[in-house]
């Protein structure tokens, strides 16, 4: 029982179209296309200081090495630090998404019990939209071991700094949750609470699940960002892509670890753009196709 | 069909279903309710009528606190619901409630949209609150759309579905705010046959309405609401026949030259 077959062809969104449609259109696109890059990479090529460009940033004896890593020489893999990256993005990305939720509720409640922790999170939100990311990462790598607080005091880097993007993206992320409450209709509400649900109970099977679905491309990109935004806790010292990119280029003198890192970070980021786009179309299909629940 | 719930006690036929005394209700400073009164007993069908903006859907509204009153009191089964601390959840468990624009839940099969309240609401298993709900699509002809989502339907479908997810809940009262006014002509009938179903099956109903024919087959007694007031409340036959205030006398010359009755 899923969707009627016609869904595979013609109800799934393709996305706006670019081109009109026509063989010769593609030929012309395909054309131009090639001309435009090859045009690059001539321009690239040709260039006074190419050869030098090339040795620096794309040997492809450096990139390796600095791929795989060697602690004997003093570097350490860019690719085994990128584990790191995903497992700081993993962690503030389910933090983020539950402590975003709570500002976004806390904000949109009307109840005058509410109204102190109101304050709190419109003050929180303005303050770390307002903050620079990379002060906010010192703040907390720097000043929370310095308070020497036993326990909270004496975790890794990468702690505070999965800490200090949670803090930051989180004010964000909660204004992009907000947009979503106010695109489902009072109606729904009304017609939720009618049936003798709860306010709470109204929130979590009838407006989050509509709010959400709205929201889906913009959380997305907000977490497109963290994902790149995790090669700033490198400053702390903990050896992440970015991080370990940066000591084979001052081991080796050559740059070619940052676009080893920049290729792995575009690895990360690519899928997940591609897997938002295939929640969107899924979504369209089944409430267009009525399959079951 | 109306169940015993745990909040009203007396159910018997005789009993005052709902009793309003002098509900005042505005928005701001504009007042759209200024002074209603009104009673219905169980098993009786009441139809509002009256020009929009009159105060039908706030008073329905009203009686199911979706919207909070600014004075007066509504007594349902013998039990004051507009005093403070009442159990808002529990007073809507027996008041089903059906709106114009159907408002079913997008993101929900059309049986999910019907067993969440039975399930959250009132704690019933699901496997119970699905057949239940199955029964009542079937009652309705609507069996074949149990998997469908809300955008599949048309109009008058969906708001089929919305009044079984209101008697899914089973409940006592059912209120209709003018639950044929966002369909295309031919589509109201089969809504309206459905609403005709459940007055001979001895539902109480309160209906705010623009169809005067249906009105006039329907209900027990007829209320005209003009600035806020019940100006004339009879049965059909007399209302629509010989009204005898001058303001309902206007709006059904309106009406039967609009061709509506």
């Amino acid at each position: 029982m899923t969707g009627p077959p016609q869904t595979s062809f013609g109800a799934e969104g393709r996305g706006p179209r670019l081109l009109s449609s026509g063989r010769g259109a593609v030929a012309v696109s395909t054309a131009s296309t090639i001309v435009v890059l090859a045009g690059l990479v001539l321009l690239f090529w040709l260039a006074p200081g190419s050869a030098a460009v090339r040795h620096t940033f794309f040997n492809p004896q450096d990139m390796w090495k600095s791929f795989i890593g060697d602690p004997k020489a003093g570097y350490y893999s860019v690719g085994a630090a990128l584990w790191l990256n995903i497992r700081m993005f993993l962690a503030a990305e389910v933090l983020i998404l539950i402590l975003a939720l709570v500002i976004a509720v806390v904000r949109q409640s009307v109840s005058p019990v509410m109204f102190p922790i109101r304050v709190v999170s419109t003050i929180y939100v303005d303050v770390f939209r307002g903050v620079p990311l990379i002060l906010v990462i010192f703040a907390i790598g720097f000043g929370v071991p310095a308070l020497n607080l036993g326990f909270i005091s004496t975790q890794s880097a990468a702690v505070y700094g999965v800490l200090a993007l949670v803090l930051s993206y989180s004010a964000y992320v909660s204004e992009v949750y907000r947009a979503g409450l106010n695109s489902v209709h009072q109606s729904q509400v009304a017609a939720a609470r009618s049936l003798g649900l709860s306010q709470w109970t109204s929130l979590r099977y009838v407006i989050l699940p509509q709010a959400v679905r709205n929201i889906i491309p913009p959380l997305l990109n907000d977490f497109i960002s963290l994902q790149k935004d995790t090669a700033l806790v490198g400053i702390l010292g903990a050896i992440e892509a970015n991080k370990a990119a940066e000591i084979f280029s001052d081991t080796v003198f050559n740059y070619s670890s940052y676009v080893v890192a920049a290729i792995l970070f575009l690895l990360l980021t690519i899928p997940l753009a591609r897997f938002t786009d295939h929640l969107i179309a899924r979504d369209r299909r089944r409430r267009l196709a009525g399959a079951p629940a | 069909m109306s169940t015993a719930g745990t909040v009203p006690a007396d159910g018997s036929s005789t009993a005052l279903a709902l009793s309003i005394e002098g509900l005042q209700k505005s928005f701001g400073a504009s007042a759209v309710l200024k002074g209603i009164d009104l009673s219905m007993a169980s098993h009786e069908v009441i139809c509002l009528i009256g020009a929009s903006g009159s105060g039908k859907s706030t008073l329905l509204r009203c009686v199911n606190l979706l919207e909070p009153v600014n004075a007066g009191r509504i007594i349902l089964w013998g039990q004051d619901i507009t005093r403070p601390g009442i159990d808002q959840n529990a007073v809507r468990r027996h008041v089903g409630i059906v709106f114009q624009s159907f408002n079913l839940f997008p993101h929900m099969s059309v049986l999910r949209n019907i067993t969440l309240g039975p399930v959250k609401a009132l704690g019933l298993p699901r496997r119970q609150a699905e057949d239940e709900a199955r029964a009542l699509l079937d009652r309705f002809g609507l069996l074949d759309k149990q998997a469908d989502y809300p955008d599949r339907l048309s109009g008058g479908q969906q708001q089929r579905v919305a009044i079984v997810r209101a008697l899914a809940m089973h409940p006592r009262l059912m209120l209709l705010d003018e639950v044929t006014s966002a369909l295309d002509p031919e589509l109201v009938a089969e809504v309206l046959d459905v609403i005709r179903e459940l007055a001979s099956g001895g539902m109480t109903m309160l209906i705010a309405t623009h169809e005067m024919g249906f009105a006039r087959d329907i209900a027990n007694r007829v209320c005209f609401l003009a600035e806020g007031r019940i100006v004339e409340d009879s049965p059909p036959a007399e209302l629509f026949s010989n009204p005898k205030d001058e303001r309902t006398q206007r709006f059904l010359r309106r009406i039967i030259d609009a061709g509506r009755l």
